[in-house]
């Protein structure tokens, strides 16, 4: 029982980041119709910026919000100077360009920082709490909490504000959003910085927990997006479920199965939910249209 | 008279790989000519895959990995000749594509390549993990061919690095020619037209799902092959060779130079591959570029390198 | 006996009922043309007869045998075929390569016969692409054949989407649309067409929004509102029918021309 409860906490710890990563390409996918698998990078981003910021002698919470809003800024250039440039591009075409970018990131961050891998304290120290005899790290509670508060605060944000209803009206169709006046192209650099942003925060509070360095981006980026899949591109709950979802079984798969085989669950998973329903769990059915 | 598109392909291949090695300044050369037929051999299969059948795969690699494997452990295992341990990795290759490939090519676009990416992730995994039988992550020796011997006693002494430049010439000389003869064949015409609309396809009687699995069939044993020839060149393999990374260097080789002919795919495997060589000064910087060439032309030459190129000659001289 | 007969179907959309309960036969030879206003569900009962669309109700019979939900590469087999009324052209294709990709069903060979480029599969080629050139060669196309399909202009492709369909020698042909967006004598030119085709002995079922045409070429009307068939029989019959007039001009003029009536009963 205790195994269980360890299992599922850290299952959901790593669980809350592919969600926040899921909920990252489901926000860019839902205004420009882009999966970015620049997306890990984002998380990269926030880990290492915080670290250097650290290391400059920065107090902690200011080297996390420059973390947060350099990696956004950095969200709006990829969208600007990569992503609008290709619009209407093919499927392959956009695929190729985010990894292009994903690895353009990653070999700039391999010079401006370096090569090592990197971690921090956790916010609040690290000595393990105890609890029902598993033991938790007061970071895993960051973690969950800071992923919580992005969903509440985005589900507030998409359901309170006109500009968040003008992100849904884009996602839902991009042409009518644009006659009634909707500034699309706006809607889709504010979907870049956003997402970009929650990757940085997703990045920062888990580095204490699994480390950092230039290449972590682009495995964090193929769960993220299996896990985005897996709940159904391009629905924010679906993200969050597709996320937890995976961390779990990760983590029951380590803890019961084989660790070595624990990263195989996600693809598992994805090509059998996928084989029996082909828009994942929670996606739009689409009718063909001629 | 028009000269046919294939001739002029397969001609200008030829006569590319005949005179190259009069410009080598070393051995060595032979060695990075060889990388790039074996490259482009890969990048041929996904011509079939990407550029007729429209379809995309972000796990081919795992093929290749299959491929490789079978020549490292065939061989010893079960004492098959190195030759036919790259025809059983072919024979494996399309048995899981062919099993695989039913529910997998039902997907569309995204999803279609999150399937694939899962699939070849699986076997490198598989290769990875199960070091009982490949020695898992540090990698295997592979045997030798053992046609280069062969030739030596006929009188035809190769270095390795001239017997492996010859020898996958050779090989993708034969897979372009396949892969060019199904470019204007029914079968060719039936992939490229439900890569142009797969409702016009079906209404015309082509059985989309047949067909796709045709593609996605035939470009494993391409990517299979080319992981045989790698790992035998190379002596040596590890799971690498399935992982992510060379799937999507697979694409974008192809897709560089223009997935929509088997010159131009090539001719990215050719860039691809040197590109490396030549920038190891820049070694520090070769993510970099490489991520920003991949950027630039995806955005600027939409089609490929070779295709663009090509146009703007014509345009020319109209 | 009819050719294709159409029993009740119907099929909805998120509880919306796009087509209710249409009946409709055609037979061999014949041409037969659905129309209605926009949005009455002329498209979507196409896309139910070609196997696209799964009907919810109802079934298509071809033949006499049920072909309902059937792929539509099987109802091709069985000699259906049919054009688009959004364009769906192989763009990236020459003009000849998408005629050719028409004769898929009469030039099927091995995978592994056209990749070693055996005598067979080319023979089955040369063949295709003699009767792809014809083919052309009947809607005008000869000229163009060579050129990249998406470099023709829409009536243009809106032909060499005919001669596609017509490559596989169908038995009924369903034009979705075919002079849509062409001008008079675009218009002529398929009007013409579609006049010979029929004549060959292949039945027609012809959506088009141009009455002038539909009135001189069709045999038989089926006229659907709101997805549901209001009326049906020969043009003469069909333009003088009011709910007809209804639909398309809307109840005041429905309610004149029935008060019409009823002061030439009275």
């Amino acid at each position: 029982m205790a195994d269980l409860l360890q299992f599922l906490v850290s299952g959901i710890t790593v669980g809350a980041v592919y969600a926040l990563l899921a909920l990252g390409f489901t926000i860019i996918f839902n205004a420009s119709d882009v999966v970015n698998f620049a997306q890990g990078e984002f998380v990269m981003l926030g880990g290492m910026i915080t670290v250097f910021a650290l290391a400059a002698g920065l107090p902690l919470g200011l080297a996390a919000l420059i973390a947060i809003v350099l990696t956004a800024g950095i969200g709006v250039l990829l969208n600007k100077l990569a992503i609008e440039p290709a619009r209407g591009a093919p499927v392959v075409s956009l695929i190729i360009i985010t990894i292009g970018a994903s690895i353009f990131i990653q070999g700039v961050a391999q010079i401006v920082f370096d090569k090592q891998i990197h971690r921090y304290p956790g916010i609040s120290g690290d000595a393990p709490l105890r609890f029902a005899g598993a033991t938790i790290l007061p970071q895993s509670l960051w973690v969950i909490f800071g992923a919580t508060a992005v969903f509440v605060a985005l589900w507030l944000f998409f359901t309170r504000t006109l500009t968040g209803r003008a992100v849904l009206a884009t996602a839902n169709n991009r042409l009518a959003a644009a006659l009634v006046g909707i500034n699309t192209r706006y809607i889709m650099t504010l979907s870049f910085g956003l997402s970009a942003a929650i990757g940085a925060l997703a990045g920062l509070l888990i580095t204490p927990i699994t480390l950092t360095s230039y290449d972590v981006g682009i495995p964090l980026a193929l769960k993220g997006f299996a896990a985005a899949m897996l709940g159904g591109l391009g629905n924010p709950f679906g993200a969050l479920v597709g996320g937890l979802l995976l961390g779990v079984l990760e983590a029951l798969t380590a803890g019961y199965i084989s660790s070595q085989y624990k990263d195989a669950v996600a693809f598992i998973v994805i090509i059998g939910v996928l084989f029996v329903m082909p828009q994942g769990l929670f996606g739009r059915k689409s009718t063909e249209r001629v | 008279m028009r000269l046919s598109p294939k001739l002029v392909s397969l001609s200008v291949l030829a006569l590319l790989a005949l005179v190259a090695p009069m410009f080598f300044p070393s051995g060595f050369y032979y060695r990075i000519g060889a990388l790039i037929f074996i490259n482009g051999l890969a990048v041929t299969g996904l011509v079939i895959l990407i550029g007729y059948a429209g379809q995309i795969s972000l796990g081919h690699a795992g093929f290749a990995g299959i491929g490789a494997y079978a020549c490292a452990l065939a061989p010893v295992h079960l004492g098959l000749p190195p030759a036919l341990a790259v025809v059983l990795g072919a024979a494996l290759s399309a048995g899981l594509a062919w099993v695989v490939g039913r529910p997998i090519l039902k997907l569309q676009g995204y999803y279609l390549a999150v399937a694939t990416l899962g699939l070849g992730i699986l076997i490198s995994m598989v290769l990875t993990n199960e070091s009982q039988w490949t020695r898992g992550p540090d990698g295997i020796s592979v045997p030798d061919l053992g046609l280069r011997g062969v030739l030596a006693d006929m009188g035809w002494r190769l270095t390795a690095g001239q017997f492996w430049y010859w020898f996958s010439a050779l090989v993708l000389f034969i897979g372009a020619w396949l892969a060019l003869n199904l470019h204007d064949s029914p079968t060719g015409r039936a992939l490229r037209a439900l890569h142009g609309s797969e409702v016009a396809a079906r209404t015309v009687g082509v059985d989309v799902a047949r067909l796709k699995l045709n593609a996605f069939v035939i470009s494993a044993v391409y990517a299979s092959v080319s992981g045989s020839l790698l790992a035998m060149m190379n002596r040596f393999v590890t799971p690498e060779i399935a992982g992510f990374m060379h799937s999507v260097e697979m694409v974008v080789m192809a897709v560089l130079g223009g997935v929509g002919s088997v010159l131009g795919a090539i001719f990215g495997a050719a860039i691809l591959t040197a590109l490396p060589q030549a920038l190891t000064m820049f070694h520090e910087y070769e993510k970099l570029l490489l991520g920003a060439v991949m950027i630039l032309v995806m955005i600027f030459l939409r089609e490929g390198l070779l295709p663009s190129i090509l146009r703007r000659f014509r345009g020319k001289e109209e | 006996m009819s050719l294709l007969q159409v029993e009740g179907v119907g099929i909805a959309f998120g509880g919306i009922k796009a087509v209710d309960d249409v009946s409709f036969a055609v037979k061999p030879g014949e041409i037969v043309s659905v129309i209605g206003p926009n949005g009455a569900g002329k498209t979507t009962l196409f896309n139910m007869i070609s196997g696209i669309y799964l009907p919810g109700a109802g079934r298509v019979m071809l033949d006499g045998q049920d072909v309902t939900g059937l792929a539509p590469h099987r109802l091709a087999e069985r000699g259906l075929s049919r054009t688009f009324q959004n364009l769906q052209i192989f763009q990236a294709m020459s003009v000849l390569d998408n005629a050719m990709a028409g004769h898929h069903l009469r030039e099927r060979s091995s995978v592994l016969a056209d990749l070693l480029g055996l005598p067979a599969s080319r023979r089955r080629t040369r063949a295709t692409r003699a009767s792809a050139l014809q083919l052309l060669e009947r809607v005008g196309l000869t000229r163009a054949a060579f050129r990249e399909a998406s470099a023709l202009s829409y009536g243009a492709l809106k032909r060499l989407e005919i001669a596609r369909a017509l490559a596989l020698e169908p038995r009924i042909l369903l034009l979705d649309e075919p002079a849509a967006g062409c001008n008079a004598v675009e218009t002529e030119e398929i009007d013409r067409l579609i006049a010979e085709i029929a004549a060959a002995g292949t039945a027609i079922l012809l959506v088009e929004h141009d009455m002038k045409l539909v009135m001189r070429i069709s045999g038989h009307i089926v006229v659907l509102d709101h997805g549901v068939k209001i009326a049906e029989g020969d043009p003469a019959k069909v333009s003088r029918d009011p709910k007809v007039i209804a639909a398309y001009l809307g109840t005041d003029a429905a309610a004149a021309s029935r008060e019409e009536g009823a002061d030439a009963d009275g």
